[in-house]
């Protein structure tokens, strides 16, 4: 596999009993990008998401991060591997401050545990400053640090999206998978975002691969796109080839559309 | 509120519970230290249950098998050779049960690994099941070991259990457990660690997209809590001097899990003071079951009739205040002095 290339699928497909939700799924992500996702609702995009992210353990096909394959690994060793991803609805530890959610999500890069903290080693105490001081880092890079200590439920809807990616990017994680990131925002703030998103991208050396509705964010700031409809990949391309992709109008509008157009 | 003046407050908040057991043991009578000793163990089966139920979500209604675990082997451990000479009489314990010796401290603390070992073992099969299906083979697993504890007569003497336990367990040696039970717990739950859990039982798979290995997570929840279930257990069979198998009937797991719904799933400070008023209470509302004069007419006293009353403050509880107590937050020095400022200002 190329060098640029950080995460690729092979001919990866999802069967549930008999419906194909996904079927012969091949991407290749470049290293750095920022790359979409699209396709009309029930497309089968959040399955993609699931089988990169280990949730779901693909029918067939394979999936390589990094040269490395991590096909039907648990979620917990894919995100140990580097990858991780917020939801398309946000699920956040509600009960849990806005610094804790960051350390949730930090744990995974700890190397001290539970018996160090009882016993109160000096490693231990390093490690826990180190890592409280790391987590504010994230969150005012997000900007979210003047509201460390509250509770995450009592967030605003745009905060709770910007926490659960700080949470994310608390994994040290080296691909990043956004399940639209922009749902629920109006024109202003998906504008923000649009920005936000590549902040994090060159701040963290990402790679980003995001589901969107919001064809503005799409068009926007991704620079290859592919294209989903009934689990089948329609088209891929840069942004300007995927608006003028006769299927893709046809997937999204209907036959007359594409009469008119 | 500084880290230095958070431990300086702890210490002395030790110190007078510490004046007030010393106080305690030579004024009060024994009936009223019987009810202190229960509140300690009381409050670190509860404490330990929380762990389990309240901060990881894990519906376990096994506590009761795992303070039977605890119970026996201290017992075997701190009965001298020629006591179980004596006691068994159904058949002859196994040699090794007959002359396993070791002092106090060791005993519980076998108790304690030993439950620790059954929950690993437990737990290995059974946390990979949903919430009420968990609740009911860990049900499952207590009422297991009720039943081996009747039948395997060489190592538990049966039917008939232990009697003349050495009465190790005074104040000293419960609070002091209490203590290490509390301490444990709250560091273990402060460390990021316990944030984890606490993911959990927000949210299992946002817990795992974030890396949480949740089944090894779940696993250590169910052994420390279940090691501190089976060190209540070895307390207990000490405190009372004696057991057998139908004392670890399901009814001592739902003492437990009141006391823990009634202080709030997830706060220590609720359990701890749930843990006081229930115990206290247990004890005072034995009046109900004696015989009452009521305008000239008897009515005859009806034993358990307290457990029905339990029983419905339990469900008045979860009609009406369901958080509890206490409910998810805890007392702590800072909410304390708020409330002293606000009442100067």
């Amino acid at each position: 596999m190329a060098d640029d290339i950080i995460l690729a699928t092979d001919d990866v497909t999802m069967r549930f009993g008999g419906l194909a939700a996904v079927t012969d799924f091949s991407i290749a992500v470049k290293r750095g990008s920022i790359a979409g996702l699209i396709g009309p609702n029930g497309a089968g995009k959040t399955t993609c998401f699931n089988m990169i992210t280990g949730f779901y353990k693909p029918t067939e096909g394979r999936i390589l991060y990094e040269g490395r394959e991590v096909t039907g690994l648990a979620p917990h060793k894919v995100c140990k591997a580097g990858i991780a991803r917020t939801f398309q609805n946000i699920r956040l530890f509600g009960n849990e401050t806005v610094l804790e959610n960051v350390m949730i999500g930090r744990h995974l890069r700890q190397k001290t545990g539970w018996l160090q903290a009882v016993l109160f080693t000096p490693a231990y105490l390093r490690e826990d400053k180190a890592m409280r001081s790391h987590c504010l880092e994230l969150l005012d890079a997000v900007g979210l640090a003047d509201l460390a200590d509250d509770k995450a439920n009592s967030l605003a809807y745009g905060a709770q999206r910007r926490l659960e990616i700080a949470r994310a990017l608390a994994t040290d994680p080296g691909f990043l998978l956004l399940d639209e990131p922009a749902a629920g925002m109006n024109p202003h703030e998906s504008q923000d975002l649009m920005g936000f998103v590549r902040t994090i991208r060159d701040d963290f050396n990402l790679t980003i691969l995001l589901i969107e509705h919001d064809m503005k964010v799409v068009m926007g700031i991704c620079e290859h796109i592919w294209v989903l409809d009934y689990g089948v990949t329609i088209a891929q391309g840069n942004p300007e080839a995927i608006r003028r992709d006769p299927k893709v109008i046809l997937a999204y509008l209907g036959e007359e559309a594409l009469d008119h157009a | 509120m500084r880290r230095g003046q958070i431990i300086l407050f702890n210490c002395l908040a030790m110190i007078a519970a510490g004046l007030f057991l010393w106080l305690a043991k030579d004024t009060f009578d024994g009936y009223k230290i019987q009810i202190l000793n229960l509140i300690a163990i009381n409050i670190i089966l509860a404490l330990s249950l929380n762990l389990i139920y309240g901060f990881t979500g894990l519906f376990s209604l096994g506590h009761a098998g795992f303070m039977a675990i605890g119970a026996y082997v201290c017992s075997i451990l701190i009965m001298t050779p020629d006591q179980k000479d004596m006691l068994f009489i159904l058949e002859p314990a196994y040699d090794w049960v007959q002359n396993a010796q070791a002092p106090f401290l060791a005993a519980v603390i076998a108790g304690g690994l030993a439950a620790a070992l059954a929950g690993i073992i437990v737990g290995y099969p059974l946390l990979r099941l949903g919430d009420d299906y968990l609740g009911i083979a860990t049900l499952g697993f207590a009422e297991i070991v009720r039943v081996l504890a009747n039948n395997f007569p060489r190592l538990t003497n049966g039917a008939l259990g232990f009697k003349g336990i050495p009465d190790y367990a005074n104040l000293w040696w419960n609070f002091g457990w209490c203590l290490v039970t509390l301490y444990v717990i709250v560091r273990l739950l402060q460390s990021n660690t316990g944030n984890v859990l606490k993911a959990i039982r927000d949210d299992e798979a946002a817990a795992r997209a974030m890396g949480v290995n949740v089944f090894r997570y779940k696993l250590l929840s169910f052994t420390v809590g279940a090691f501190f279930a089976g060190v209540g257990g070895a307390l207990l069979a000490s405190l009372l001097t004696t057991i057998d198998p139908k004392m670890f009937l399901f009814t001592l797991t739902f003492n437990i899990l009141m006391i823990v719904v009634a202080g709030g799933l997830g706060s220590l400070s609720g359990t701890v003071m749930a843990g006081i008023g229930i115990t206290v209470l247990l004890e005072w509302l034995r009046v109900v079951e004696n015989p009452v004069d009521l305008f000239g007419f008897e009515l005859p006293g009806v034993p358990g009739m307290r457990m029905v009353v339990f029983s419905l403050a339990l469900i008045i509880i979860i009609l009406f205040r369901r958080e509890g107590l206490m409910g998810m937050r805890e007392l702590s020095w800072q909410s304390v002095a708020r409330v002293f400022s606000r009442g100067k200002a």
